[in-house]
């Protein structure tokens, strides 16, 4: 199959890159480019492993095709904060005791900074909503949830630290 | 005791790397020159294979190994399944690497493909033409035991064990019973849904060694890869890797065979990841049982007699059913005082998935049954759900079924009372079909390995120059903070920060082997055996330095990287300086320590007596569930737990396991049902089988109970797997409390809720 050029900007760099028409964006990520932290859990859209940013907003990775992003922008889990720095709210998911075994926690913080960016101050269900895409099989949800909730409060309490 | 790090509920170290995404899980590791291997599984459920033709397959460019069973070089072991002592052929079974002759479940194993790619490696699994003669199967297990039943297997029988239970005399206590309440309850097959699929990574190194980097709660099953291949145990290596949960679903071995044997082959490094799909089709289920009970009270509420039979669905292999079973059998009681308890258990071979170990452990499935019965005499007898339980839960000093003590601490009233009041006053029904219910129940449920499986663990403690400390230890961590507990004890003992340690994990070749991360055993395990070489290296550094500061060994103190006097704080010396000295000097500034756990003989009879476990664990949950009475949908609106954790290590990750637990069972009680219809599965995606999502649960009120009266570090409990109990009978007497119906057969799904109150209203 011939691979097509596509250009798109992965965690702020911007990269040319050769697919082929069926190749899906999650095997492009691990497999080409080598960002690992984006998962495989079902392959089918179903379990939320494989969150990523897509021009902003939450999108599975295992159900699109690379090509379609083309001129597109996409956030990885290695794209939340710098290299020296944890964003705010992977700080609030390790304090909060968020993080079991880890699989899903990639998807979730990426999930819980589209929410944010959208919704500042969400209430309990809000978040609950947003995330319902997302499975754990480890946390119960409940310090995920509280860990934005408490990142949420800071965000509104100091706009200085917003991040972005 | 008073403690300065252990208690604390600091973040776990490794949680760090996971928010960051850079942890290597299995399938993010990969070699150059590696080869993709697929398996292929079963069509049919039951059936004979006449042939296997692999030619074809073979001759495909981009292939390089197909093996089947015959170039298994021993296919068939008599397998103790992780376990290093011998406990006789009660306790073992067959382990098969791929099917020979008779197929006994859908997507069991027949042959191995690696190839340059897995796209590959899939064509040539289509390549593989393999002839069945399909055979009738057996899936009921009641079915299964009849005379003339099909035989799953080459033996005589489906039966694989049984066990009994004998406390008074159950008849003549009936007789004078006030009342009895006799139902039949079922569970069905429960999937782990880990959220990382079985994946990993096999080579042969530079030694000859083969080499497996695998996720697996169990790197011991080394030795039973090396029996495979017909090689000395020493000559394979298991790396377990940080596991994307296992919940016991990672607990027997997984690829760990197939990667060896095409790496062993093909002299290549080889890949094999599964998919959902097949992850739902390979690994083992938590057993279905079919429980039935009949519950006997004095009009006072006081418990007289219970006469119990469960059977198990062990599904096509033997695999941990014995030991499920024995743990059923031992808990089908309760933690109630009753004086007399006849039990029988049985575990049956069907053509279904096979089933073995699930987070609880053969605790759950009977914990369901026995607290809705004590929810329906409470009913009858018109008696709050915490008084019947107060008025026949076990004491301090009481008796298991068994005849064996509880050591410890048996928190059973002090849990259930917390749980329950901290529920407050009832509301009201918010809308006109909404209604509101609550629910109690309790559970009980083992840490540690049954007594006669003479456990042991193995720690390494050694202290650098510079004040560090290293740490090695087999433990596999699968996410609670395994690990994470070994350093914070270490901390607490030698004074020193936790950012100063570093643990190596679970590694067969390189690290003291802690055993299985199975059983809620490694805090109880490990931490013991970190414990006593934390204070075997501190006992070293202790004469050193009351030799240095010419002080009484009683009168010095570890803390802040120092070892100071304790009546002169301002004479201390910093750790590095003894360190350095006894370096000096030649002593050793390492331990490694083994902690073994008090041991039984094997039972020789079926009737089980005295002691199986060494403690116990103790929990309550109380529930408010909120049903819809036109559709029958059930909302968990709040849960409260308390449970008697002897002391949380780390009251972090000890809530995180109370909450994960419990809404692990709230997937059990309403949503989670995998199907299998005459031994095909119905459940085939995480579309079909429903995890509870975050939508779909409350936040989980933790309580924690620290009695100290474990017998793990510091005084500590085991809590991972007891967490699953008692949250699923709680909705389910709920669902009682709300609309009247009584649910028997887990789940409750709406529709099951909806028919029971349209037969309730006919």
């Amino acid at each position: 199959m011939e691979k097509r050029l596509i250009k798109v900007t992965i965690n702020g760099k911007l990269r040319e890159l050769f697919v082929k028409p069926n190749d899906l964006l999650l095997n492009v990520l691990r497999n080409d480019l080598n960002l690992m932290g984006t998962k495989y859990g079902c392959g089918i859209g179903e379990c939320g492993a494989c969150t990523v940013l897509l021009d902003g907003q939450t999108a599975l990775a295992c159900l699109i095709l690379a090509v379609t992003v083309d001129g597109q922008e996409i956030t990885t889990i290695e794209g939340m904060g710098d290299p020296a720095q944890l964003h705010p709210l992977q700080e609030s998911f390790i304090e909060h005791g968020a993080v079991q075994c880890g699989f899903c926690t990639p998807g979730m913080l990426l999930a819980g900074e589209a929410l944010l960016k959208e919704n500042p101050n969400p209430n309990e269900e809000e978040i609950r909503e947003y995330l319902r895409g997302n499975l754990c099989r480890c946390t119960g949800y409940a310090a995920i949830v509280k860990a934005i909730k408490s990142e949420a409060k800071c965000q509104s309490a100091d706009p200085g630290t917003l991040s972005e | 005791m008073e403690t300065s790090v252990v208690g604390k509920g600091l973040p776990k170290f490794d949680a760090y790397t996971k928010a960051k995404g850079t942890i290597a899980y299995a399938d993010d590791f990969s070699l150059p020159g590696m080869l993709y291997a697929k398996v292929l599984r079963s069509k049919y459920p039951a059936a004979m294979i006449i042939s296997i033709n692999t030619a074809r397959a073979k001759s495909l460019p981009g292939v390089h190994a197909v093996m089947t069973g015959k170039d298994v070089p021993h296919n068939n072991l008599r397998a103790k399944f992780g376990q290093s002592t011998d406990i006789g052929p009660n306790f073992e079974g067959l382990y098969r690497v791929l099917a020979e002759e008779k197929v006994r479940f859908l997507g069991e194993a027949i042959a191995l493909v690696a190839a340059d790619s897995e796209k590959i490696a899939e064509e040539a699994l289509a390549l593989i033409d393999v002839i069945y003669e399909q055979l009738p199967g057996v899936f009921d297990p009641i079915e299964a035991l009849k005379q003339d039943a099909y035989l799953v297997g080459d033996n005589d029988t489906n039966l694989v064990s049984q066990f009994k239970i004998r406390q008074g005399d159950v008849e003549t206590a009936f007789k004078s019973a006030d009342v009895i309440v006799e139902n039949t309850y079922s569970v069905p097959f429960k999937d782990h849904a880990f959220l990382e699929p079985e994946s990993g990574v096999a080579w042969v190194d530079e030694n000859g060694i083969i080499t497996i980097r695998v996720c697996t709660q169990v790197i011991e099953h080394f030795r039973t890869v090396a029996e495979v291949l017909g090689i000395p145990h020493n000559h394979v290596r298991v790396i377990g890797t940080w596991v994307g949960g296992g919940f016991g679903g990672k607990e027997d071995i997984t690829v760990e065979s197939f990667l060896a044997l095409l790496t062993w082959k093909t002299k290549r490094p080889v890949k094999l990841t599964y998919t959902r799909e097949e992850s739902f089709l390979a690994h083992s289920k938590r057993h279905p049982f079919v429980m039935k009970y009949k519950t006997g009270a004095t009009k006072d509420g006081l418990l007289v007699a219970l006469e119990t039979e469960l059977i198990a669905d062990s599904g096509a292999y033997t695999y941990l059913s014995p030991w499920v079973l024995l743990y059923a059998t031992v808990n089908a009681a309760g933690p109630y005082n009753i004086p007399n308890v006849k039990v029988d258990t049985v575990a049956v071979l069907t053509n279904n998935p096979f089933s073995s170990a699930y987070r609880g452990f053969g605790a759950v499935q009977p914990n369901f049954a026995y607290e809705s019965q004590m929810d329906e005499l409470a009913r009858i007898l018109d008696l709050d759900p915490l008084t019947i339980r107060l008025k026949n839960c076990l004491q301090q000093g009481d008796t298991l079924t068994t005849g064996a003590d509880f050591g410890g601490s048996v928190a059973v009233r002090e849990v259930a009372e917390k749980a329950w009041q901290a529920l407050g006053p009832k509301r009201a029904d918010p809308g006109k079909h909404i209604k509101l219910g609550r629910g109690l129940a309790v559970g009980m449920m083992s840490y540690g390995r049954l007594t006669f499986l003479h456990d042991t663990s193995r720690s390494y403690i050694k202290l650098e120059l510079d004040g560090s400390v290293l740490m090695r230890s087999g433990i596999p961590d699968l996410g609670a903070g395994q690990a994470q507990a070994l350093v914070q004890i270490a901390a607490e003992e030698l004074g020193v920060p936790l950012e100063k340690i570093k643990i190596f994990t679970s590694d067969t070749s390189l690290t003291p082997l802690a055993g299985t991360s199975t059983a809620t055993r490694q805090l109880y395990m490990s931490g013991n055996a970190t414990l006593k070489a934390a204070r075997e290296v501190k006992e070293r550094l202790i004469n050193k330095a009351s030799v240095m500061l010419k002080a009484d060994k009683t009168d010095l103190k570890f803390e802040n990287e120092k070892i100071i006097r304790i009546s002169e704080p301002d004479k201390y010396l910093a750790l590095s300086t003894v360190i350095g000295q006894c370096s000096t000097d030649g002593d050793e500034l390492y331990s490694e320590a083994q902690f073994n756990a008090p041991f039984t003989e094997v039972p020789v009879s079926d009737v089980i007596t005295g002691q199986t476990f060494a403690d116990f664990t103790f929990g309550a949950y109380a529930v408010e569930v909120a049903i819809d009475e036109e559709t029958g949908e059930v909302n968990v609106e709040r849960a409260v737990t308390c449970y008697d954790v002897g002391k949380a290590i780390n009251p972090l990750n000890v809530e995180g396991q109370l909450e994960g637990g419990g809404v692990d069972s709230i997937g059990y009680a309403l949503t989670e049902n995998f199907v299998v219809e005459q031994g095909y599965l119905k459940s085939h995606s995480l579309a079909e089988y429903l995890l509870p999502t975050a939508l779909d649960v409350p936040d989980i009120e933790t309580i924690l109970v620290e009695s100290g009266a474990g017998i793990g570090p510091y005084g500590a409990k085991g809590i991972g797997e007891p967490a699953c109990n008692a949250m699923a009978p709680a909705i389910i007497n709920a669902i009682r409390d709300a609309v009247g119906v009584r649910i028997t057969s887990l789940p409750a799904t709406p529709e099951k809720i909806l028919f029971a109150m349209l037969s309730r209203i006919k």
